[in-house]
Formats: C-alpha cells, structure tokens, sequence
C-alpha cells in the first residue's frame, strides 16, 4: 500500500477509542455438559499404552507411539519463536478426553448423544446428512475423538476413504503404515514428536488414483474438556491424477485456563495430484487480559511427491492465544507447485508466529506465499516464512507476498523471512509491506455513508481479498465474518 | 440549505477559522477562493464532520437540521457529499462495489431500500462513459495506481451516483490538465440543477472559467474578506490575494 500516512495512536483519545472497539464477543465459547472419560493428567510410558489400548491399536503403532515418546523426553521445547508465555508443564495435562457415550461406539448418528449433536448444530456444523452443507463431507472431533463422519456411503460409492484416523489404523493399516510420519517424522520437532506419541484422532482420506473427490471433505475440531490437550492426527493421500478439496475447522468453549493443541497434518501428492487444504481456526483466543485461550502448536506438512503435483495451504486463523504454525510444502517432483494465502489476525492480547516454508527440490518447481497479517489491540504477529531452492531445482520459482496490516499503535507486526537459493537458475521474489488502517481512509469511507465500523470491515476485507478469494465459496463467506466479529471494536 | 453563523472552529484548542458566516441556498454554486494556508480544507472537513474539528462557537446547519449533532455517516445520508483533494486509496475494494456498498449505506441510513444490482450497474456504465471513464475502472481497487486526473473523475463519478443535496469539491481542479480539467467541469455542470447546491473550494480562477459560480467569497486567514459575484473572481486573479488582505 502507498500513500498512506501513519497514524498517530498514541494519543490517549485513540487509545480509549481503540478499547471500546475490540470488545467481541467469542460466540462459541460455550460448554457442552457432558460426561467425559478423562486419562489421568500426565505424560508417561503408561499414559501412551492407555491411549493404544482405548483404540485397539495394533502392535506396530504402539510400537511406534512409544518411540516417539522416548525420543520426545530427549527434546526441548523449541524457544526462537517471537512469542512468550508461562512454561507449559507437560504433567499437568491431560492427554485422553472422551464423552463417555462414545464408548461403546455408535453405529449410526442415530445413536450419537444428542447432546454432542446439538453442540455440533450450535456451532452451525449439522452431522445429520439431511441437513448438512450440500456437497460438504464432515468428520467432527470432539476432544479426543471422532464422533461423527458424515456421506461415508457417498464417498466410498468414489473409491474415496474419508473417516477417523483410528478407525483407519484398523481397517487400512497399509495405507497408515506406509504414510503416517512420512511427511512429518516423529523426530521432526518437539511438538511433532508429543503429537506421534499421545494423538488420538483425526481424519484420513484417500483419494485413489484418477478420482476427483465428489465432494468437499472437512473435519472440525472442538476442544470441550477442561485441562486437556488435543493431539489430532490428519493424513490426506491423493493419488496419481487425484483431486481433494479439504477445509478444517476449530473452536473452544471460554476458559481461563490455557489448552494445548498440537496438531500434526501430513499431505501427500502423487504425480498430477492436487491437494487445496483450508483452515478457518478459531480456537478460543483468551481475553482481553490475556487470560486464557489455546495454544496452538502444529505443524503441517505437505509433500509434492510426484511431477506436476500442487498442493495449496489456505488458512484464515483469527482465533488463539499463541500460534505456531508454519504449514509447508516440500516440492519434490518436477513441475509440482506449491502454495500458502494466510490471513492471520491477532487481537487482544493474542501472539502468532506463523509462516510457511516452501522446499524445492524438483525441476521447475513453482512457489507462491501470501501473506496477510493484521494486528490489534495488543496482538504481536510474526510472519516466519522459508524459502529453500535445493541445487538439483532448475528453474524454480518463488513469489512471496507478505503485507501487515496494523490497527491501533498497541499492537505489532515482524518480518521474519529465510531465503536460501543454491541455485543459480532460480528466481525469487519477495514484497514486504507494512501499512496502518488510516484514518483518512476511515473519514473517506465514512463520507461516502459507511458507519465507522462498516469502514474499518471494509478496508481489512480489501486488504484480505487475495486470500478470501482462495477459498471455498462457504469459508469464504463464514471467514469474511469471522474476521468482522474477530475486528469488532478495533477502531473507535 | 447550508447555513454557517459565526462559526469558529479549532483544531487542538488552535482557532483555524474565526467567526464564518455562510449561506448556501438551494440551487446555487458558490465558490471559496482563498491563498494556502487560509483553513479552507479545515472548512470542508468540518462540514463533512471530521472530529479533528471542533466548532467553539456559532451554528451549522443543513436543511434545517442542525449538523453539530449527526455524525459523518449521517451527513452523508442527509445529502452531504465531499469530493476530496487527495482521494484515499483502498486496496483490494473494487471500485463498483465500493460504490454499490456506499449507496445502500445511505439508502439504510435514510429508511428506503437497497438498490437494485442491475439498475445499478446499467447507471454506473452510463455515468462512466459520460465521464470519459475506462470500462476497467469499475472493476479496479478504488484509486489505486489512478493518475491524479484519474482520482478527481473518479469523485465526480461517486457525486453522480450518490446524487447529493449539496457536493463540496475541495480543490478539484488541482494536479489535473485542461483535458482533464474539462471532463471534471463539464460533470458537474451536468449536475448542476434547481436543488443542488456546490461549494467550490479552489486557489485559482481556472475552475471558475469552466464552472460559473453564482456567488464568489474571499476567504483569508479564517475569514470570509469580500463577497461578489464572477467578477471578484476576475479581481483576484488581476490583482492577487494582497488587494484583499
């Protein structure tokens, strides 16, 4: 952005106007009452076994939980993050929460408790297919596990496998075996390797070879219980000439405590395979002290396996106490592209580390990063963001786009980017920008008949449009107003 | 319709303009002349409702109504339209959309209905190529990467569609050349009729010559000096803001 002049926040009356703008409301901070089967708080070698056991886990993955829990005690949590917070103690939280009613699973939505439905109703994501999304597949986790997933029949009618990791672990452990960790592997990093050892649930598709999923899939994640991590696991495998469409989303209720999640999601492209995976997170992002809210530490990594692959990251994250998060693409085939649009607000007191990482390693590889952070209140937002051209990737090319966006003059944003090119034939280019919601532009729009508010939504919206427009006409539309509620109040 | 007695405005406790008294009736064009410096873009902001001015003492109103009291969404809903001498850039915001979202506000604003797309759309393609406008313009980020010319025909553009009681067009003719200059006139002398009024901020004459006001004040150091017709105008530009001090 050009020709914008700063604007001068400190002054005492912007800085009363600012608090009386962000004063949202967190819509889904509800509890849902409902008995739970908690395993006991802390983390051991018992504590993994518990977990195998509650999934009738095969040996193998025991197995394989258990090592990367021996290697997880030899880590430390990583710190060079542009974030801080209290130390996390890891014994403090409990690993396992499931409704009780899920014990003895239910075989039909029918025998799902209705209080765990009208959660997901009230949260706008209806499990009954009757009255779902047209055309959108659902996997819907609640604290440790899946409850429902919804067009099963549908989807496996195209070949495509979409349900519970753990349900996948039983019935496709080829499938599991094969890809589980081998896009991130358990020794990957610290939050990667708790996640190898204690992670619960999640969704896994398969798209098989030449088929175009029929339908969106989607999974949406609710952390209910008190003092508990959520650990998911996502494992997306597209086929040669595949094509999926996946969208994710998250909410917690209001609490005062802080929760973990670390989340792990692997993608794989095979040659002609193209994986568009969209978030819209809204994890409870603590009060306006900073009270509580999620932490959320993930890592996410894609891999273009094959020539011509493309895999693209489309996240809208408003929600959080702390994010880390840096979903990636490693470009192995020639000709594979990847891409990340993040839209990424921090309010309150809320702090997000969040980028990308782009690997080239194939031929002709093609990477773009858009970036789009903005800052409130007292948010801090780093952007990180790595672009890695290998000597093996002729011609590789990477666009990065990486715009901040600050409204007030409590908040902050930093650049963090790492560009290694060892390849003389690669062409990278990088586009920074910083620039204030300036009251001219609020004062233009107001004359023109907008309330200030409508202003302030207008100006972020146009700010955000390279990235909205990458997504799902639905996300769209929900992650254009999740970020109007998220601004509420940023400007007086 | 617009009505200004005595009005003395400060910004940050500092009086820019000292006892202004000024009356538009409907219909007519009046123009503002003054040297750099004189407060006359204090004077369009603060008619607009800027908060950065404050009016210490006299009266504003507009039709009637008293201005010191509505905000600046609600001034322009009553009929208040300000074309700006730097046009604001928003990136990402489509010029037609930005348009349609400012008429509905209005139109809320005011109690009546939403506008109708097609309708919309069929009048903003006509005030466009009346306007000499690009087609592309409409689709473009409002006033990103536009020419100096291009911003100024782009508020005569956002003047014809929100069809306003009264524009103020604070130094319109600035930065544009005679083609341009001619295009922006001619707009609003389309626009010009028995109801609407226009205030015509400007430093020089050259607008006057394309745009004829009805009245011509001379305003200096926070004070309307001399009221007349064109040829105070024609004054000015012989004799310069000296003979007026």
């Amino acid at each position: 952005m050009t020709n914008l002049n700063p604007v001068d926040a400190t002054n005492d009356q912007q800085a009363d106007d600012i608090d009386n703008y962000v004063s949202a409301d967190y819509e889904h901070g509800f509890v849902t009452n409902i008995e739970t089967e908690y395993a006991p708080p802390g983390l051991n070698e018992d504590i993994v076994h518990f977990i195998s056991n509650k999934k009738n886990e095969p040996e193998w993955m025991l197995e394989y939980r258990l090592k990367a829990f021996r290697y997880w005690q030899t880590l430390k949590e990583p710190t060079w993050a542009h974030v801080s917070y209290p130390p996390i103690d890891y014994q403090a939280i409990c690993y396992y929460a499931a409704p009780k009613s899920m014990e003895d699973k239910p075989k039909s939505l029918d025998e799902v408790d209705p209080e765990l439905l009208k959660t997901y109703e009230k949260l706008g994501i209806p499990l009954h297919e009757r009255a779902a999304l047209a055309g959108v597949a659902v996997d819907a986790v609640f604290d440790s596990v899946s409850v429902a997933t919804t067009f099963r029949d549908t989807l496996e009618k195209a070949g495509v496998i979409f349900m519970p990791i753990s349900e996948a672990i039983q019935k496709h452990p080829e499938l599991i075996q094969k890809h589980l960790g081998s896009v991130v592997p358990h020794t990957d990093n610290f939050y990667a390797a708790l996640n190898a050892a204690v992670f619960s649930d999640g969704s896994f598709c398969y798209i098989p070879k030449g088929t175009r999923c029929p339908m969106e899939l989607s999974t949406y994640f609710r952390i209910n219980a008190l003092n508990t991590g959520q650990f998911e696991r996502t494992l997306i495998v597209a086929e040669e000439g595949a094509y999926v469409s996946y969208l994710e989303g998250c909410t917690a209720p209001m609490r005062d405590e802080n929760q973990l999640h670390a989340a792990v999601v692997e993608l794989v492209a095979e040659q002609d395979a193209e994986i568009k995976y969209s978030t819209v997170q809204n994890w409870y992002p603590g009060d306006d002290n900073g009270k509580g809210g999620i932490y959320n530490f993930v890592t996410k990594r894609g891999i273009c396996r094959g020539a011509r692959a493309k895999i693209s990251w489309t996240q809208v994250e408003t929600g959080s106490a702390i994010t880390w998060k840096y979903p990636s693409v490693v470009l192995q085939g020639d000709n594979s592209v990847g891409e990340f649009y993040s839209v990424a607000v921090t309010s309150k007191k809320q702090q997000a580390d969040t980028g990308t990482k782009m690997i080239h390693l194939g031929k002709n590889t093609k990477s773009t990063i858009i970036s789009k952070g903005i800052s409130a209140k007292h948010g801090q937002q780093s952007y990180r963001g790595q672009v890695l051209i290998q000597p093996k990737a002729d011609g590789a090319r990477n666009f990065t786009q990486c715009d901040s966006l600050l409204i007030g003059g409590d908040c902050g944003a930093h650049t963090f980017p790492y560009i290694d090119v060892k390849n003389q034939s690669a062409r990278v280019e990088h586009e920074a920008s910083t620039s204030k919601v300036n009251e001219e532009q609020i004062f233009y729009c107001q004359q023109r008949g907008l309330k200030e508010e409508d202003a302030v939504n207008l100006i972020v919206n146009g700010f955000c449009k390279d990235v909205f427009r990458q997504l799902p006409m639905e996300f769209a539309v929900e992650a254009q107003a999740l970020l109007n509620v998220s601004l509420e109040g940023a400007v007086g | 319709m617009l009505e200004i007695k005595d009005a003395v405005i400060s910004v940050e406790d500092t009086p820019i303009i000292k006892g202004l008294n000024l009356s538009i009736p409907a219909g007519e064009v009046h123009a503002l002349m003054g040297p750099n410096g004189a407060g006359k873009s204090t004077l369009s902001k603060f008619i607009a409702g800027h908060e950065d001015y404050t009016l210490e003492s006299g009266t504003i109103s507009f039709n009637g109504e008293d201005l010191s009291d509505m905000d600046i969404h609600e001034r322009a809903a009553a009929g208040l339209f300000l074309g700006f001498q730097y046009p604001v850039e928003i990136p990402g915001v489509a010029n037609h959309y930005f348009l349609k979202t400012a008429i509905n506000a209005q139109r809320k604003e005011r109690g009546e209905e939403e506008l109708d797309t097609a309708a919309f759309l069929k009048e903003l393609k006509k005030e466009m190529s009346e306007l000499k406008m690009d087609p592309q313009f409409k689709s473009r980020p409002v006033n990103v990467g536009f020419s100096g010319g291009e911003k100024k025909r782009n508020e005569i553009l956002q003047l014809a569609l929100l069809k306003p009681k009264m524009a103020i067009l604070d130094e319109s003719d600035s930065g544009l050349d005679i083609d341009a200059l001619q295009v922006v006139a001619e707009g609003v002398n389309r626009l010009r009729n028995q109801e609407r009024s226009f205030l015509l901020i400007t430093h020089y004459q050259r607008l006057l010559n394309h745009i004829k006001p009805d009245v011509v004040h001379i305003f200096a150091d926070g004070v309307i000096v001399k009221s007349g017709g064109f040829e105070l105008a024609q004054q000015l530009e012989a004799e310069g803001y000296k003979a007026f001090a």
